[in-house]
């Protein structure tokens, strides 16, 4: 049976991993991921976790032990964050591309310079097109139950693609917070061990992986990988509806809060869904027609959810925790924005850069975002559709 | 030596399509390099006038990529499936005997 627990978030996404079955771990400590891979580590040396722990000398040797793992067959999982994730940059493609179920944890934390182990978004942004699934949970259930359904989701045949779990560095990972478990005979009912794919690295079966790719197979393959992370989606959805059938949890593309008649919609992804909730609450009280979209989900893009929910509103306030530097401002606002372009009745979309370096992004941040949204709305006119919300200007 | 199944056992297509690529590209088979003919991007090709050829044997010795055959009869020939176009033949055929011709493709 289920219970409750109260567990730091790491620790619930080394609990999901043990729970897993996992038979390689290849990490390199940093913060804020630290917590996860130690408890790892402390589950193998107990004799909890039947696993290979590789310990290796940077995140980039981490993947590449992971590739050469999950090519064999075996049930691989990392974690990072940050400049960890930087590092691994180059092996991600190749973790992609070469179709391996590996399951990645991510801390989400700014990259240098300045140094900062604070928690943004602009980690995982900055390798967004490298070909991974790529979820983004709030708390401590959703990184749980992510993490066990993403081996089920990497590991089917029809996706065979590599899924990054990514949450908060510091603001969802140190938080204690409430937890249903699951036990050992439930997760194992619903994940069965990996089955060993047709074609993995065998001595007695060479195969040969990642060959040079001239101009007259490259474009065929990222075809081939684009519809393959495109229609995983499909997978995903079964594999939610499965998860949510026999534990009762539910998981879709968007978490959508107190939409019903909103006028304005902020849309957000990760551990400042909490406060933005808080926030909706707020203005809902005071009469504000306001609604939250949660997105848990931004690889595959999910461009069909999106519309189902934007149909109905004026506006949309984008809050991104990461910045796509000179260019149309923060990632999830240049997607969700580009998404709509071709509609002939859209909203208007702004986007926030919030919450850089760990910024505190509180209840009154969300609050200002809605107010400067319904502004705009009203006929004020801006320099420009994003702005960074919390930069002093004097 | 062990005998390699061959390029239409292996069912493997120089040109597939995105769909009939293994996922991720993986060659399923070891040593099917030699199914990939390397000269198919050659922009220009060499062609030997036999009338002029004195036989000595310098393309075969300067081509880099051992794309130039002895014939029974003594002559060269150059092997398509292999040429770069690269010129080097005939630039150091003595007799130039050897012109580079565009590739109408």
């Amino acid at each position: 049976m289920a219970r409750r627990i109260a567990i730091e978030c790491s620790h619930a996404a080394s609990l999901a991993v043990k729970l897993a079955r996992v038979d390689v771990i290849a990490a390199y400590p940093i913060t804020p991921q630290t917590h996860i891979v130690e408890k790892l580590s402390e589950y193998i040396a107990n004799g909890e976790l039947d696993a290979e722990y590789i310990n290796v000398e940077s995140e980039h040797s981490a993947l590449s032990a992971c590739i050469g793992a999950s090519a064999t067959g075996a049930r691989v999982f990392t974690a990072t964050a940050g400049q960890g994730l930087a590092l691994m940059h180059e092996m991600l493609f190749i973790a992609a591309g070469n179709r391996l179920p590996i399951v990645m944890a991510v801390a989400n934390r700014s990259l240098s310079p300045n140094l900062s182990i604070w928690g943004d978004q602009s980690d995982t942004m900055a390798s967004r097109d490298c070909g991974w699934i790529a979820f983004y949970a709030e708390n401590a259930q959703e990184i749980f139950d992510l993490i066990i359904q993403a081996f089920k989701i990497a590991e089917d045949e029809k996706v065979m693609l590599p899924v990054m779990v990514c949450f908060d560095g510091f603001y969802v990972t140190h938080v204690i917070e409430p937890l249903i478990t699951l036990n050992q005979e439930e997760v194992d009912r619903f994940l069965p061990p990996r089955k060993i794919p047709k074609y993995a690295l065998h001595p007695d079966h060479p195969t040969t992986w990642g060959p040079i790719g001239l101009p007259e197979i490259q474009t065929e393959l990222r075809k081939q990988h684009d519809h393959a992370l495109r229609n995983s989606k499909f997978v995903i959805k079964d594999v939610w509806r499965e998860f949510g059938e026999m534990f009762g949890r539910w998981y879709d593309v968007f978490e959508p809060y107190r939409m019903e008649d909103a006028d304005i919609a902020i849309l957000l992804m990760g551990g400042s869904c909490g406060t933005a909730k808080a926030a909706v609450d707020k203005l809902r009280e005071k009469g504000e027609k306001v609604g939250l979209l949660k997105l848990r989900m931004f690889r595959p893009f999910p461009f069909e959810e999106l519309l189902n929910f934007t149909k109905e509103i004026k506006a949309l306030a984008v809050v991104d925790k990461a910045i796509s530097i000179g260019g149309v401002g923060g990632p999830l606002f240049s997607e969700i924005r580009s998404a709509l372009y071709s509609l002939e009745d859209k909203p208007k979309v702004l986007g926030f850069v919030a919450g850089i370096g760990g910024r505190d992004v509180a209840i009154n941040d969300f609050i200002s975002i809605y107010e400067k949204t319904k502004k705009v709305l009203a006929g004020e006119k801006i320099e420009n559709d994003f702005m960074f919300l919390q930069a002093r200007e004097e | 030596m062990k005998i390699l199944p061959s390029h239409e056992e292996l069912k493997i297509k120089s040109k597939p399509s995105w769909m009939e690529l293994l996922p991720g590209g993986i060659i399923p088979e070891p040593a099917t390099s030699r199914f990939y003919l390397t000269g198919d991007w050659r922009s220009f090709k060499p062609v030997i006038d036999k009338n002029k050829c004195i036989r000595c044997g310098l393309c075969w010795t300067y081509c880099p990529d051992m794309a130039i055959r002895k014939t029974s009869e003594g002559f060269y020939e150059v092997n398509l499936d292999y040429c770069k176009g690269c010129g080097i033949c005939a630039e150091e055929c003595p007799v130039k005997a050897i012109t580079m011709v565009e590739e109408e493709e």
